[in-house]
Parts: C-alpha cells; sequence; structure tokens
C-alpha cells in the first residue's frame, strides 16, 4: 500500500470531476476512480440502437453556472452547445403551443399579471441563487465567518423591502398549486409553470415544499445566466467529456473501470480505499460522490457509525420519480400546434394543474399514471449526429413513475408504456408509426445503469427537511462525514444535482478550508 | 342601547375565543359587550338538544386543548365547568383486528409489543421526541408572534427570545426541531415504526381538520396535537366536558357576566363600522348602531374583512391577502343517537377502549387516498372517522341505558365536483360513514333512532366558519405565526385602528385552546396602556 494521493475522489459523476479539479487546482494530487467505463456519471451520452445516441439521464442544461465554465476552461476543452436559450412550450392538444417566455391568447388579467408575477418570483429566486452559492453554516453558528454570511443572507432578505420580504416569507413554505391559483388563471400556462416546480422532485403540485423546489429551479437558470437553456453537441456526455479533460490537464488521474469495494480506516480515520480487484490505495483524504447511502452503509460500513446516524442515512428520502424515455425515429413527428422553432426546444405535456396531480396520485402506492406528464426535447434537430441520416431521436422526462414498481414490474413497464404513448398520440398523431427503437428507464433502471441513488435527479429530495442546513444530514452538512477524514461531495449534499457542480465545489472549499486539510 | 360612551369593547361572536377576550378585558375594568348572531352562545363549542332527551356536542366534541392558565384565570370550574378524563381508545380493523390505546405509557408499549416488538421500542423514542417538541412550542402558543420585518423594540425582542430558545436546544435537536416542522407525518412516522396499524393511527391526529394528507410536508407537526392535551397539567390526556362542550363556553359566558360583561344573542352584526380609519362601534342586521372604540372580531378572517368590513375602509393588498388566506372545509360530523351500545366485535369484551376514542383506518395509504378523493371534489370512499360515545362516562348526554355518538369524518369537501350538497348527497355522505362503522359493529345500524349529518357546507351555514373550516384557517407553514393571518398583522390588530381579531384565524389556530382570545385581548390592553392578567 503506497501513499501517493492527497485526496481519492469516488466517482467521476459532474460533482466529483469538479471537486477533483478544484483541489488540484490548489494543488493537490489528486485520483479519481470510476466505477464505469466512461466518466460523466448521469450526465453522459448513452447509445440506445444502432446508430442512436442520446443523453442518457439529464438532456438538457438549464443551470450550469457560468463561473464553472469560465473558471474550468470547459470551451477550451472541448464543450460546444448545439443549442442555447431555448424556448419552452406547452403543448395543447387542440391549439397552439403556449410559450413560456411570451404566452398568447391569455385573458386581460392574466396578460397583465404573468409578467410582474414572473419579474417577482425570478426576484425571489436571485435570493435563492445565493442560498444555492452559500455552503451551509453550523447552526450554532459559533464560527464568525459563519455568522457574518447568516447576516448577509438576512440582510439581502431585509434589503428586498418589507413587503417583498414578508411575501417571500409567507410563499416559502406554500404549494405551487396555491400561489400559482392565487396569481394567474390560465389553466395551460398553470399546468407548465407547476410542471418545473415539480420536476425531478418527489411531490405533485399540491404538496406544501413545491413552491421552494421551483425558486430552487428559476435560481439555478439565473446561474446559467444568458445560455438559458442549452443543449450540449454530442449528448450530455460531451460536458463531462470536456470535464474530465479539464481535470486531466490540471492533473487529475481519472481512472474508470475502477469500482471501490470499500473504504479503508485506520484510527478512526479514512485513509484510502480498497478496489473490487483487492487493491488498495492510500490517500490524505476520501471524497466520495456517490449516494449517501453507499457511500456510508455500503463502502464504509454501518459498523463504523452510530446507531443514530445509521438510522438517519437509512431515513435519507431519495426515491426518484422521474423515468426516461428514449425513441429513435424514422422520420420528424409533427405535434400539434408546434412550429420548427418550438420543435427546437423544449416541449412540456401538462395541461392542468390537476392533471399534474392526477399523474402524481399513484406514485404515493407505487402505481402507474394513467396520463403522465412529460417534457419532451427532440435533440437530433439541433444536433443531427445523434441518429443516422434522416433520422431523429425523441428523448422524454416521465412524471411520475415511482422507484418500486409494485409486485409486477414487467406488466407495469407495459402499462406505463401503452399510457406514455397514449398521451403522446394525443399531441403528435401518428408518432407511434415512427418509432424503430424504444427504450425506457424507469427510476430503478436509473439506479442501476448510472449509479444515481434511488434513481433520483437530486440523490435525494429536496424537501425543507433535506434541504440546505440539513443535507443530506443533521449535523453533517458542511460535506464532511461522520468519519473523521471522509468527505461527500455529490449531490446529496447541499444544494443538490442538476448538473451545476456546486455540490463539488462547496465541497472543495470546505476540504481546503478545514485545519485537517491535506 | 345606542349610548355613545355606553361599551368600550364590541366583541362581534360568542364563540370561546370571543368569550376568553371579553372576559380578560372586563376583568381589566372594561365596559364590553359581546355579540352573539344566534340564540346561544358557543359558536362551535356547543351543546344541543336536537333529538329528545339526548344532548348533543354537535360540532367541537373534546376538550384537550384548553390552556390551562385560562381555565384558572377565568375561574372556569367555578362557573360549572367540570372536565371528565377519558383514557385511550382503539382503532380498529375490518378483519376484526384491534390496536388499543392507553395513557399509561407501560400499557402502551404492551399493546404495541403484541403488533410489533420493533415498534414497542420506537414507541419509546417517538414519545421522548415529540414530547421535547411540544414542550418547546408550547410556551409560544401564549406570546404574541414577532413581526420579522419590523424595527421595533418590542419584535426584535421577541425575535431574539425565540432565537436565544431556538439555540439553547443544541445543535442537534435544532436540526430536528427543523425537521419535525417540515416533514410530512408519513415519512416522520415511517422513521419510527414498521406496523401499519400502528402508523395509520397515529398519522390520522395530523390530518384531523386539514385539508393535506398524512404524505403531505408540513404535517408532522400537527402530531403535536396529540400529546398536547393538557388536562390537570396531565400531559397528553383528553377530556369530555361534562354537559357537552357547551359547557366550556356557559361557563366562559357565566364568568364574563359576574365580571359585568353583557351578551347579546340574536344580535347579527351586519357591518363593522370604520370611520377616518379607526372603528366606531357595528350595525346589526336590525339597523341598530352600537358604538365603541374597540371591537374586537371572533370571526374568521374572511367574515371579518370580506363580509363586514367596507372594502373600502382597507388597503388593497390587505384586501387581496385576505381573499387568498385558505380557509378549506375537509371534515365532516355525524350525531348519532343510539338505543343501547353498540357492540365493536373487534375489541375485547370488558376493554376499556369503548370508553374513548376509536378510529376506522388501517394504513396511512387508506388515509391519503381518503385525500385524494377530496381533491377531486368527492368525500372519502373510505373515510377516516374518530367515534366517541361520550353518554359512557358523562350520563347527562343521553337517558339511561341509550347513547350519544360522536362521529367526525375526514374528508369531505366544501364544494363536491358534480355541484352543491343537497339532501340526497348529504344523505349518502352519512350513509357512507354509517356504512364504515357497520363494518365493524354489526348492530349499530339498528341502534340507530336519530343522526344528524353535517357537511362543510352545513357547517358554514350553521355556524358560521367559512367552508365550514374548523380551524378557521389551514394550518399549513404559510399561515402560521408571523403569518397568521396575514404577514404584518399577525399581532391580532388590523389595518383599521381599534378593530381587533380574536378567532382561530390567529395565531396559534384553532382546536378549543382560547389562546387567540388572550393574546387578543392582551393587545387590546396594552394598546389602551391597561393591564390584565392575560
Amino acid at each position: 500500500m503506497t501513499r501517493r494521493f492527497d485526496a481519492i475522489v469516488i466517482g467521476a459523476g459532474h460533482n466529483g470531476l469538479a471537486c477533483a479539479l478544484d483541489l488540484a487546482r490548489a494543488g493537490r494530487k489528486v485520483l479519481v476512480l470510476e466505477a464505469r467505463e466512461q466518466v460523466g456519471g448521469a450526465a453522459v451520452t448513452r447509445s440506445f440502437a444502432p446508430g442512436f445516441s442520446v443523453s442518457g439521464c439529464a438532456h438538457l442544461l438549464h443551470a450550469l453556472p457560468q463561473s464553472m465554465v469560465q473558471d474550468f476552461g470547459l470551451q477550451r476543452h472541448g464543450l460546444l452547445l448545439a443549442a442555447q436559450a431555448m424556448p419552452t412550450h406547452a403543448l395543447r392538444p387542440d391549439g397552439p403551443a403556449l410559450a413560456l417566455h411570451a404566452p398568447s391568447g391569455l385573458n386581460a388579467a392574466d396578460a397583465q399579471a404573468y409578467g410582474p408575477f414572473q419579474k417577482r418570483m425570478q426576484g425571489f429566486g436571485a435570493l435563492v441563487a445565493h442560498l444555492l452559492n452559500t455552503s451551509p453554516p453550523q447552526l450554532s453558528l459559533t464560527r464568525w465567518g459563519e455568522r457574518w454570511a447568516m447576516l448577509r443572507l438576512a440582510l439581502r432578505l431585509r434589503l428586498m423591502g418589507k413587503s417583498a420580504m414578508r411575501e417571500l416569507l409567507r410563499i416559502g413554505g406554500m404549494n405551487v398549486y396555491d400561489l400559482l391559483d392565487d396569481n394567474l388563471a390560465d389553466a395551460p400556462l398553470k399546468g407548465a409553470l407547476a410542471f418545473d416546480a415539480c420536476l425531478g422532485g418527489e411531490y405533485g403540485p399540491r404538496s406544501p415544499g413545491t413552491v421552494l423546489t421551483w425558486l430552487y429551479r428559476l435560481a439555478g437558470e439565473q446561474g446559467a445566466g444568458s445560455s438559458g437553456l442549452s443543449q450540449v453537441l454530442g449528448g450530455m456526455g460531451a460536458f463531462s467529456d470536456a470535464l474530465g479533460l479539464a481535470c486531466t490537464a490540471q492533473g487529475v488521474h481519472i481512472r474508470t473501470g475502477m469500482a471501490v469495494q470499500n473504504i479503508l480506516t485506520r484510527e478512526d480515520k479514512a485513509c484510502g480505499v480498497r478496489l473490487a480487484d483487492g487493491q488498495e490505495i492510500e490517500a490524505a483524504i476520501v471524497v466520495s460522490g456517490t449516494g449517501l447511502k453507499h457511500t456510508l452503509l455500503d463502502l464504509l460500513g454501518a459498523p463504523q457509525l452510530d446507531t443514530g446516524t445509521v438510522r438517519r442515512v437509512r431515513h435519507f428520502r431519495a426515491r426518484g420519480l422521474v423515468a426516461k424515455l428514449h425513441l429513435g425515429l424514422s422520420a420528424l413527428p409533427v405535434f400539434t400546434g408546434a412550429d420548427a422553432a418550438a420543435l427546437r426546444g423544449r416541449l412540456l405535456i401538462s395541461p392542468s394543474m390537476d392533471y399534474l396531480e392526477q399523474a402524481f396520485n399513484p406514485s404515493k402506492y407505487r402505481e402507474i399514471p394513467e396520463h403522465p406528464a412529460l417534457e419532451i426535447s427532440i435533440p437530433t434537430l439541433n444536433d443531427p449526429g445523434l441518429a443516422p441520416e434522416g433520422k431523429h431521436v425523441l428523448s422524454a422526462l416521465v412524471q411520475f413513475v415511482p422507484y418500486d414498481l409494485g409486485p409486477d414490474p414487467q406488466a407495469a413497464r407495459a402499462k406505463l408504456l401503452q399510457n406514455i404513448f397514449s398521451v403522446l398520440e394525443k399531441h403528435a398523431p401518428g408518432l407511434g408509426a415512427l418509432v424503430e427503437h424504444c427504450e425506457l428507464l424507469t427510476p430503478s433502471d436509473i439506479e442501476r445503469e448510472f449509479g444515481l441513488a434511488g434513481g433520483h435527479w437530486h440523490q435525494g429530495a429536496l424537501s425543507f427537511d433535506q434541504f440546505f442546513i440539513n443535507r443530506p444530514l443533521p449535523l453533517y452538512q458542511q460535506y464532511q462525514s461522520p468519519l473523521p477524514g471522509l468527505w461527500m461531495c455529490g449531490a446529496a449534499c447541499h444544494p443538490g444535482g442538476s448538473v451545476m457542480g456546486l455540490a463539488g465545489r462547496h465541497a472543495a472549499r470546505a476540504i481546503l478550508e478545514s485545519r485537517s486539510a491535506p | 342601547m345606542a349610548g355613545q360612551d355606553k361599551w368600550d369593547v364590541i366583541v362581534v361572536g360568542a364563540g370561546h375565543n370571543g368569550l376568553v377576550s371579553a372576559c380578560y378585558l372586563a376583568r381589566a375594568g372594561l365596559k364590553v359587550l359581546v355579540l352573539e348572531r344566534k340564540d346561544y352562545v358557543g359558536g362551535a363549542a356547543v351543546s344541543r338538544s336536537l333529538h329528545p332527551e339526548f344532548t348533543y356536542s354537535n360540532c367541537s366534541y373534546v376538550c384537550s386543548l384548553l390552556r390551562p392558565e385560562i381555565m384558572r384565570a377565568l375561574e372556569l370550574p367555578k362557573f360549572g365547568l367540570q372536565v371528565i378524563p377519558y383514557g385511550g381508545g382503539a382503532a380498529l380493523t375490518r378483519d376484526g383486528r384491534h390496536l388499543a390505546t392507553y395513557t399509561n405509557p407501560d400499557a402502551q408499549r404492551r399493546e404495541y409489543a403484541r403488533h410489533s416488538p420493533r415498534d414497542a421500542q420506537a414507541y419509546e423514542r417517538f414519545s421522548r421526541d415529540v414530547m421535547r417538541q411540544c414542550k418547546f412550542i408550547k410556551p409560544l402558543l401564549m406570546r404574541t408572534p414577532p413581526d420579522p420585518a419590523s424595527f421595533k423594540s418590542q419584535d426584535i425582542m421577541e425575535l431574539l427570545y425565540l432565537g436565544q430558545r431556538f439555540h439553547a436546544l443544541g445543535d442537534e435537536r435544532m436540526h430536528e426541531t427543523i425537521r419535525f416542522w417540515t416533514m410530512s407525518a408519513a415519512d416522520y412516522l415511517d422513521e419510527y415504526f414498521e406496523n401499519d396499524l400502528i402508523k395509520a393511527t397515529l398519522a390520522g391526529s395530523s390530518i384531523i381538520g386539514t385539508a393535506l394528507g398524512p404524505r403531505s410536508p408540513g404535517t408532522a407537526y400537527v402530531l403535536l396535537h396529540h400529546y398536547m392535551g393538557d388536562i390537570d397539567d396531565a400531559v397528553g390526556s383528553w377530556g369530555f366536558a361534562r354537559g357537552g362542550m357547551g359547557a366550556v363556553t356557559h361557563a366562559m359566558a357565566d364568568s364574563l357576566r359576574a365580571s359585568g360583561g353583557s351578551i347579546r344573542t340574536d344580535a347579527p352584526v351586519a357591518q363593522i363600522l370604520v370611520r377616518g380609519g379607526k372603528t366606531t362601534g357595528v350595525v346589526l342586521d336590525s339597523g341598530e348602531e352600537i358604538h365603541a372604540s374597540t371591537v374586537i372580531s371572533n370571526m374568521d378572517v374572511k367574515r371579518t374583512f370580506l363580509d363586514t368590513v367596507d372594502a373600502k375602509a382597507l388597503p388593497p393588498d390587505f384586501v387581496e391577502l385576505v381573499r387568498h388566506f385558505k380557509i378549506r372545509g375537509s371534515s365532516g360530523k355525524l350525531n348519532i343517537a343510539l338505543d343501547g351500545l353498540p357492540h365493536f366485535p373487534a375489541l375485547p369484551p370488558d376493554s376499556p377502549a369503548i370508553k374513548g376514542d376509536m378510529h376506522i383506518s388501517e394504513t396511512m395509504d387508506d388515509i391519503e387516498r381518503g385525500y385524494d378523493d377530496w381533491k377531486a371534489g368527492r368525500w372519502s370512499r373510505h373515510p377516516y372517522v374518530d367515534m366517541l360515545l361520550p353518554s359512557i362516562i358523562d350520563p347527562t348526554m343521553a337517558p339511561e341505558g341509550k347513547h350519544y355518538m360522536s362521529v367526525f369524518v375526514q374528508y369531505a369537501p366544501y364544494e363536491l365536483a358534480d355541484g352543491p350538497w343537497d339532501d340526497s348527497k348529504r344523505q349518502a355522505f352519512g350513509d357512507t360513514v354509517i356504512n364504515a362503522i357497520a363494518e365493524h359493529s354489526p348492530n349499530f345500524k339498528s341502534l340507530i333512532r336519530h343522526a344528524e349529518i353535517r357537511t362543510p357546507w352545513d357547517i358554514e351555514n350553521e355556524v358560521g366558519l367559512t367552508e365550514g373550516n374548523i380551524f378557521q384557517g389551514e394550518l399549513t407553514m404559510d399561515q402560521l405565526l408571523f403569518n397568521r393571518p396575514i404577514p404584518g398583522y399577525a399581532q391580532y390588530r388590523s389595518p383599521v385602528k381599534g378593530l381587533y381579531m380574536c378567532g382561530s384565524s390567529t395565531h396559534p389556530g384553532g382546536g378549543v385552546m382560547g389562546a387567540p382570545g388572550a393574546n387578543a385581548a392582551r393587545s387590546v390592553l396594552q394598546d389602551l396602556g391597561l393591564r390584565g392578567q392575560a
């Protein structure tokens, strides 16, 4: 066993790579170990049929911070965007699609209210963006730096003005259903906005906490700046490849196809890892980018932790509810009411908030929605290289599909596919006939294929009780783990996933600022 | 009656909070008049004889949250209030099992062990953790919430007080507290228990009266209600008011009269008068004007400001927020006169459970599906039912050998998807509930002499609670503490000078607790520069 590295990062997901890169930029010698053959974790390009490729899990960037692109020189390392500032349209089966940036056909009251409402919510989003960019403090605020950070946050809240501050404190804990109902009347518009609030989460629009997840999304969008919603040329894997190249250029060692068996400890401190093949690698610290349960219960092991912590880890909720549908199509489908520009962007099928809530209800009982809500992208319109010439790829996020498909998973899958196609056919008649290849990944498939805990976008629910100060665990919100020398940098930590890289970067900062920094 | 200076204070509505406010103010030497629309006092805490020889607590039905300091300050026992503790109860299943609840922790542990040895152990942890939250929150009930957007020294001091109390919990418990206040009851209970029946039984108390399901975030803290009962300082116990819930408000009314206050029933207030931003009194439906420089409304915030105050006298954004305040009907009530004691085969003979509250709910999913029904605009097909037979313990409620049964039902919507409530729908709703009970009690149906079926719509029309919501407003995060009822107006004052709110729409909310009434009285006394007991 030789000591060669300052830090070993487990998992080459984007947060793991971002953490490794920031550590390397601070002069540390870093090794990244990835179990799969390619880097990227859930941000990968996947060949799902001969000649057809698609972004495997996340398919669009909406929250990639400009600062990360610049700091890491991602463009220099090959990151190219096939499309930027993509529009979002809500599909209607019997009329023109509704453009969310400039909706037409609203009644007079909505037409007047929508702009100011959106602006107010974006203002609140800016405050949440501030929260995303802040590492959670200790609750007792013993350190002066943390007191100062929280004071600044409180000050920002005060500076919004009395009425805005009161409004944020009121709606912050609300559900998005009531908030939208209070402000707008148009059902398709509210359905689409509520979809964004619930996307990737574990709740329907009537559940309290969905205003928070909406603000979270708006905050992410502000970080992305002018690029807005964008599509990576070559699929999401090209983003991870660029990040990997940036790492290598900075001297980070990345080894793929190397699964970590367990984390090694000496004198109650993490001191390295043992690989599946028995090889042991030593390092001053170990940083894990994989899921919370996998890290602490599988790689470290419950005997290393006290019972209270084990119980908390077991209760960390990571129940993904988003399935992914990949279709290889013989020709471009026609969606009712969507013009060429709309087709190149993001299409939503969530015609009303009640529709969305009804799509959510069955998931509580491990059942399949009758009418799922969808986010659709046709990436080949912006990036024809993903399919053979003249053919197309349709990539869709499907809400809400439970992780556990009940007693007969095969039948549930078949039923789900049938339900998805009946919804799709309603908006794109004849689409079924174009399908040459079809792949459906449910949350449990996503967990297996991409190593994403629970198949959950954020490796764990973003609800109040698992947010900021309590993420991922009470007392361990500062990227440290219960075991000295073991750190966490995955989406299970604040501020979660969404291909932002913030969890990884916050973790690197926490490591470098700690007294025991390698 | 129209004398300019006759009354210092008018209280609109003789519900328990209105009476509590009135009592405190009368005891501080003010001349107080309470005006009540109905021909009896009590609001939702009443005893009614709707069938010969039977007395129904036809709205609220148990006494548990009434603050002991209020009971003492108003000398309610002296004015006839007698609270009889009852212990425990049981949850019944269709296949003939039961889970008993006991007030004795050892008995409770043994009962849980019968269903799951693991849960019996978890129960100790659970009780300890919930009690800790209880102790943290209890002192806050009788305090006025601070306004976080204000720079007044009183608000800053109160915020500091809260911050200090929170900080004193220590790191780990601060985290736990944040989690407890934001989690769903289902997630919280899943962290302790494995047995479905145990979880469903506990979850029931988290959704009573709310338009949320046990899986909705923010329902865990409502579990506290079960532990907050405070009869004779025996934390967690519940009781009947002897003679029905009307005994509570009657004692309050007598206490008020004894300290010089007056009550006029059959005196519906049509409008609260506002001149130059100040209230000057009220106008009754009859046209009679009664003047006072202080008016306290016991009505919910919507009734007060949307129906009874001229909108022009209020700031438009305030009115907008009042409109957006969520008061949702989600529960119904059956009051049943029985010819004898119903038999519940699931209970062992001689089980004390029949004297307590009995639930029908087998899994949290059942309750959640009941909530899904509510969302879709229909009453729960398999409702959560909380049954009590007060006449076993309190013989004044029914003739000898006969019994009064109070049945609380969750969920029933205020408006049905297929149109408003009518007689046949009300009957169908009642049948759903009666059939659900009959599934557990073969002789139940044959014993029914009379049944009063109350939908949220009925409760609104008879009691005057908007949508029939028993808490005068949802108890969700956006409507608690400094947000209740309206941000910036959470200290019982309104935009109109001299007009106050004292109903359950204000902090700390519903239940026959009396705290909003006492807190409101304190705000009034503070503004008048007087000292009182509140």
